[in-house]
């Protein structure tokens, strides 16, 4: 079996989701990994070819690449869809907008976000925003997949030597066309990339209290988030939420001050590898998933917390 | 121009689901049900267009049980014009609804398709990129914001690490996310207007699709029970519990 890894890449580097997605691969068979962009598509494949596991890297380079398009990106895989068992992609923004797309085209129901791998044919993927883990086996010949990368640990990036081959531009029916990105500008890492995210609830009032947990998110390079209560109180811009209506993050570590624990907030975070909560109601529901609660108001374990943290 | 809005049935999004002891599924008998609420965005998004002026008709479409009926009045009752329901007590997967949605794009020639991206559900976010498949068209998926001019749909989209604009030809098909807008709430005038607006009911077999399953579920767990750790007496306590516990920070 040889199965195919729809790499995502930026600027000459791997997106980290992608040596998670080779990982999931290697359970399944020989890799070969699909890096299609332009211009910076050349350090991408080399930087492809060194992921332990990989013994060829495909390199499509076009302008129709540029920008990771979904219809264009889409033909090529189906193009070179016969000479594989699998094709896989990570569970980013270009891997979910392709790889079902992919699946159509191929006649495949495509499996998204599985988080273990059982045999060639069957998968575990969360269903119910990670409430329910389904098992799952696929009829079709071909299978379409998406790899949550918080479940398979990343390949090392250096390691391996596959050989780099490159191949045809597939073609593009131009009907769709990249206007412009606007990568946010903070130093804070994304909500679903960050190694820990910090969250406020109703418990914060008003979107000005916000702003004491800045320097401690600051202090451990922490994504803010927030529970919808407080997005829909209005405290905070809607792509703050993290819970099943949200964004699903599996930080290291997951602070969530002042948020109650509602089904739909621990749904999107109960994945993370140390949760501590921090507020003054003792039987609010987020406790009975800390590991570390502080029962406390949170009005002055912020400014404490800002100083232990700087004290050290 | 004539839109499209598909909607689907869910467990309401406050339910704790529950695993049948028997690994079959998740309890699904005597529990809340309502509109997947990324669909919900999805209609709300078609209505604006409406009140806009840009989209003369909207049509609701929903796929299941009898009672997605309910699913399709809300849409109605916020403002889509007619419902179709595709009636099947099986439920479909993304490549099924697809194809489904399909035979129905043909038919009604919409310009402009507007999905939820992902149902709360499956979580599967595929069924929006399966149908642009289909049809060949261009895909917007995860939007934020829409504007429509002349024979271009600009899509901002979510992506990874910020934002993305897309110029999609049309027809084409946009997927809501979370931040296109908030959804309104029905009135009852509305509510009870929408009661009156007309519902189309045929079978998965007038639009030639076979419902049935490529995936089969061999069973459905309880993700592992995290256990209730330690209460901490202090801030002092808890910043060194994290960094010499837990040595996460």
């Amino acid at each position: 079996m040889t199965v195919l890894v729809l790499i995502d890449h930026e600027n000459g580097k791997l997106k980290q989701p992608s040596r998670s997605a080779v990982a999931a691969a290697a359970k399944l068979g020989d890799v070969h990994a699909l890096v299609a962009g332009h211009e910076d598509v050349a350090a991408s494949a080399e930087a492809a070819a060194k992921l332990p596991g990989v013994t060829k890297v495909l390199k499509a380079d076009a302008a129709g690449y540029a920008h990771a398009l979904a219809e264009p990106l889409a033909a090529l895989l189906v193009k070179l869809a016969p000479g594989y068992t699998h094709l896989l992609g990570a569970s980013t923004a270009v891997g979910k907008n392709v790889m079902p797309r992919v699946a159509a085209l191929l006649d495949v129901q495509p499996i998204s976000d599985i988080s273990d791998v059982i045999d060639a044919d069957t998968f575990v993927r969360p269903i119910y925003a990670g409430n329910a883990l389904a098992t799952v086996k696929s009829a079709d010949s071909k299978k379409i997949i998406t790899v949550r990368a918080a479940s398979f640990d990343p390949v090392p990036a250096v390691g391996g030597s596959a050989t780099i081959e490159d191949v045809e531009d597939a073609g593009d029916t131009g009907v769709s066309r990249f206007i412009s990105a606007e990568l946010s500008k903070s130093e804070r890492p994304e909500l679903t990339a960050a190694r820990v995210v910090i969250s406020g609830g109703r418990g914060m009032q008003n979107g000005e209290n916000f702003h004491l947990i800045d320097p401690i998110a600051e202090k451990l390079g922490a994504a803010v988030g927030a529970s919808r209560a407080a997005v829909d109180a209005g405290f905070v811009p809607n792509d703050y939420q993290v819970g099943q209506t949200g964004k699903i993050v599996a930080p290291e570590l997951y602070v969530a001050i002042g948020i109650s624990g509602a089904i739909q907030h621990l749904a999107g975070m109960k994945d993370s590898k140390v949760i501590v909560a921090i507020n003054k109601d003792e039987d609010a529901p987020i406790f009975q998933v800390a590991d570390y609660g502080l029962v406390a108001d949170l009005f002055t374990a912020l400014p404490e917390l800002k100083a232990e943290l700087e004290r050290v | 121009m004539k839109l499209l809005v598909p909607v689907k049935r869910v467990v309401d999004y406050n339910v704790k689901v529950r695993v049948k002891s028997d690994q079959t599924g998740v309890e699904l008998s005597g529990v809340k049900m309502a509109m997947n609420p990324f669909d919900e965005i999805a209609i709300e998004e078609a209505v604006r267009l409406k009140e806009k002026g840009v989209a003369t008709e909207i049509v609701a479409i929903s796929i299941g049980v009898t009672q997605c009926q309910e699913t399709i009045r809300t849409a109605l009752a916020m403002g889509a014009d007619r419902g179709i329901l595709v009636e099947t007590d099986v439920s479909p997967e993304p490549l099924a609804v697809a194809k489904m949605l399909k035979a129905i794009a043909d038919k009604e020639q919409p310009r402009l398709i507007i999905l939820g991206k992902q149902a709360i559900d499956d979580d599967m976010n595929a069924t929006g990129q399966m149908l642009a498949a289909l049809l060949g068209w261009a895909q917007g998926t995860f939007a934020s914001k829409i504007t429509i001019e002349g024979d271009t749909a600009t899509v901002t989209r979510e992506v990874d690490g910020g934002l993305e604009t897309v110029a999609l030809t049309l027809p084409a098909i946009v997927t809501a996310d979370l931040r296109l807008n908030e959804p309104r709430y029905a009135s009852l005038p509305n509510i009870m207007k929408a009661r009156k607006k007309p519902i189309e009911t045929i079978k998965p077999a007038d639009l030639g699709v076979d419902p049935a399953p490529r995936l089969t579920t061999l069973k459905v767990v309880e993700p592992p029970k995290r256990q209730a750790g330690k209460k901490v007496g202090s801030v002092a306590e808890l910043v060194d519990k994290l960094r010499n516990e837990a040595k996460v920070i």
